[in-house]
């Protein structure tokens, strides 16, 4: 297993958080998508149902985090400064995925930006973008 | 029913009838005059840093979506459906582990179509806090919208643009 897999599968077997949402990760190259599984307890809004704003705003967060991880190895996990999040369609009960983007990895600031998407690529149910203070390992 | 009992049982609902807010232990403490005052208790399976037993900003970002949702019906004098339109985060230092995370969520203008809250999450001291929040949502969001809605496919599917990259 290359490093970059083996970053990204400790990193999310060693978060509770991330086991409690059920997220996981695929990794193709350099090219990671995050995929949270339906599942009753995501449920926010019972009604329609649609997924929690919260657990969509911290899927992409986690989301953020996991391709720094596979991006460079750290320190430490990186801390997040502030996310910004656009909640553009309702998250259906179907499986979400999602991509983040390192617009820039500095020596202390990370900026990412990441998408999620259900069923269609380019209709996209909610974007964040994200500012990370990162401690890459000396290498 | 006078507005406070209806807030309240709007807040009822929204914590215990929403799956994610009872699967993280969400509770109103306060809530009324556009303020609403949530917490989330502190357990070993909501941690995102395991070397340090800090609780994930993730939760903290839905504590703090809850709360802002509560504020606006707190704002409204009748019930409308809500929906978070952006949620702004600043992540001003971390939960000290162990304890129990709070949020209080004031909604500060309504307009026909919009509800624009500010929020702080703290541990010990809202003046001392973990977190805070800038969001807005949009009013009567479901409208037209029958129970069931997202069990269907969207609307917007044929809108689809051309091949998926």
């Amino acid at each position: 297993m290359a490093d970059e897999d083996t970053r990204l599968v400790s990193m999310l077997e060693s978060i509770p958080y991330a086991r409690f949402l059920g997220i996981k990760a695929e990794l193709a190259g350099d090219e990671m998508t995050a995929v949270l599984p339906f599942a009753q307890h995501i449920v926010g809004n019972p009604m329609l149902p649609a997924i929690h704003g919260g657990v969509l705003g911290a899927f992409m967060e986690m989301t953020a985090l996991a391709q720094l991880s596979v991006a460079a190895p750290m320190k430490r996990q990186p801390r997040t400064i502030d996310v910004s999040i656009e909640y553009l369609r309702s998250g259906r009960p179907l499986t979400t995925y999602a991509r983040a983007t390192i617009k820039k990895l500095g020596r202390r600031i990370a900026n990412v930006h990441v998408e999620a998407w259900q069923e269609t690529r380019s209709a996209p149910i909610a974007t964040l973008r994200g500012l990370f203070l990162v401690a890459p390992s000396e290498e | 029913m006078s507005d406070n009992e209806q807030t309240r049982m709007i807040a009822t609902a929204m914590n215990e009838g929403s799956p994610q807010a009872r699967a993280l232990g969400f509770s109103t403490l306060e809530i009324g005059e556009a303020t609403a005052i949530l917490k989330v208790p502190y357990r070993p399976e909501i941690v995102g840093d395991p070397e340090t037993g800090v609780i994930a900003g993730g939760v903290v970002t839905t504590l703090l979506d809850h709360a802002s949702g509560q504020a606006v019906h707190a704002a409204l004098t009748t019930w409308v459906s809500i929906a978070t339109l952006d949620l702004r985060i600043d992540y001003m230092r971390a939960a000290e582990p162990g304890l129990d995370v709070f949020a209080r969520a004031h909604c500060y203008k309504l307009t026909r179509s919009v509800a624009f809250v500010r929020a702080v999450a703290y541990d010990r001291d809202p003046n001392d806090p973990v977190a805070a929040a800038q969001a807005t949502f949009m009013l009567d969001s479901s409208a037209g919208k029958k129970p069931g809605a997202n069990l269907k496919p969207p609307r917007d599917a044929g809108a689809k643009t051309g091949g998926v990259d």
